[in-house]
């Protein structure tokens, strides 16, 4: 089973129907005691770091997070959940859930032509291999919509880049985390996929099937 | 690089799908919601939901449509009709549409698409635009008027001015719907598009008039679109969305191919 962590923060129900749709079982919470017990976490996400930081904070959601990860647990990130795991933000000066070295930055783009937030369909180019990534192509395509990225303080941890005006890191790794800048439940069959595999991963960086 | 997005349109009319000519004689030709999941299987990159009845009295049908939707859908699905307060759009935005589409009473209230993106996001904001030629006078430059109510009262606002000026007020997205052209087939607006696509910093939907997969190959290069919707040329089965898309990607423009 695994628990979508509901803070208030927008895709919870996409996630929640994506995963219904692949047959993969899930339930959101948005308690602190279910989370920090739970098998598998979802922690999924839109809207601003400043506000999302702010609610899990004080709702205690933020400890229960990070016990989970201490724990082992395994938990995929997803948009604003693959921001806020780093220790801070440029969006907001609070400081984040710091499960991951490194920060949250805003795209700095010198091509005029080229608009924030990024938004729409652009290619996931893996550039260390995943149990969360097995399968993906060179080409493939998911659906990003956001104006700032995961920027991990060790390139070790980044398995997948997104070029717009630049690689930027669209997927990033560490322990029993994994988490993706792109939104996997909006991205259709691909997308559809990475849950599935979600669900037959143990926390581990070994490649599965 | 971001792709070029197939966009596919479905009017819907009390929960059932409608395709308008030239905004009239419609007739409904099925489950809407069946319908967009072959397109999303099919490879459409995005849909888009067109309530045409937009009564108030529908307004329950349509959040509930939208969540049959949203569970059948999983790429990204904007509802546009009918939108006319916050919210109408943190409703349907909360049901599970991706972007929402406010249309005439923006025009009647601009502050409208401040409001809105304020409430979900600029990102989700979306400005449907529906466009005619006219002379070009002091008030329209431009040349391009822009009219409400299904196209048939024209308010005297300059279309490329309403762009720009939807821009500023927050929205995301803009939909360029050419009155002119939408049911002939006979090619998207180009010189329009183009012209609102170069003035703006946000994404151009181009809408209207697609018969031929040359059209979206046109829209997109000289157009300068981001996206190419469709309607009737997938509707009836004279294209899949797998061959729009293949044929575009055959002339070198960027498409999402594994779907």
């Amino acid at each position: 089973m695994i628990t979508i962590i509901d803070y208030n923060a927008g895709n919870i129900r996409s996630v929640l129907r994506a995963c219904a749709e692949v047959g993969v079982s899930a339930m959101t919470s948005s308690d602190p005691g279910v989370v920090a017990k739970a098998e598998k976490i979802i922690f999924p996400g839109v809207g601003a770091a400043p506000s999302a930081m702010e609610y899990l904070k004080k709702t205690g959601l933020d400890t229960a997070i990070k016990d989970a990860f201490m724990s082992s647990v395994p938990i995929l990130g997803i948009c604003l959940g693959a921001q806020i795991v780093l220790e801070s933000s440029e969006e907001g000066s609070q400081q984040c859930l710091g499960l991951v070295p490194g920060k949250t930055v805003r795209f700095k783009l010198k091509d005029k032509l080229l608009k924030i937030p990024h938004m729409g369909w652009n290619e996931v180019k893996v550039v260390k291999s995943h149990a969360l990534l097995d399968g993906i192509k060179s080409g493939d395509e998911f659906y990003f919509v956001h104006s700032y990225y995961p920027d991990p303080a060790d390139r070790q941890n980044i398995y997948a880049m997104t070029d717009y005006g630049g690689d930027f890191c669209c997927a990033l790794g560490y322990k029993n985390l994994f988490a993706v800048q792109f939104h996997p439940e909006k991205s259709g069959r691909l997308g559809l996929q990475m849950l599935e595999r979600f669900t037959r991963w143990e926390g581990n960086n070994l490649t599965t099937q | 690089m971001l792709s070029k997005r197939l966009v596919v349109c479905l009017d819907v009319r009390g929960g059932k799908l409608a395709k308008s000519i030239r905004f009239a004689d419609t007739k409904d030709i099925g489950d809407p919601v069946a319908r967009a999941r072959q397109y999303y299987e099919d490879g459409a990159d995005e849909i888009v939901f067109y309530d045409i009845t937009a009564s108030r009295e529908n307004r329950d049908i349509m959040i509930e449509f939208v969540e049959k939707a949203a569970s059948q859908i999983f790429i990204p699905f904007s509802v546009g009709g009918g939108i006319r307060s916050v919210e109408d759009a943190t409703k349907l935005r909360n049901a599970g549409a991706e972007k929402v589409n406010v249309n005439t009473a923006a025009v009647l209230r601009k502050e409208l698409i401040t409001e809105i993106a304020d409430a979900i996001g600029s990102q989700s904001t979306v400005l449907s635009m529906d466009i005619r030629r006219v002379s070009p006078t002091e008030k329209i430059p431009s040349g391009y008027e822009i009219v409400v109510n299904g196209g048939i009262a024209p308010m005297g606002i300059d279309a490329l001015w309403w762009a720009k000026e939807g821009e500023r007020l927050g929205a995301g997205e803009l939909v360029v719907n050419s009155i002119d052209a939408d049911g002939t087939r006979d090619n998207y607006e180009i010189k329009l598009t183009r012209m609102i696509a170069e003035s703006v910093g946000i994404p151009v939907i181009a809408s209207g008039g697609a018969g031929k997969p040359e059209h979206l190959y046109d829209v997109l290069t000289e157009g300068r679109a981001d996206a190419a919707l469709v309607a009737s040329i997938v509707h009836y089965g004279e294209y899949t969305c797998r061959q729009l898309k293949e044929y575009l990607h055959g002339r070198g423009i960027k498409m999402r191919m594994n779907f």
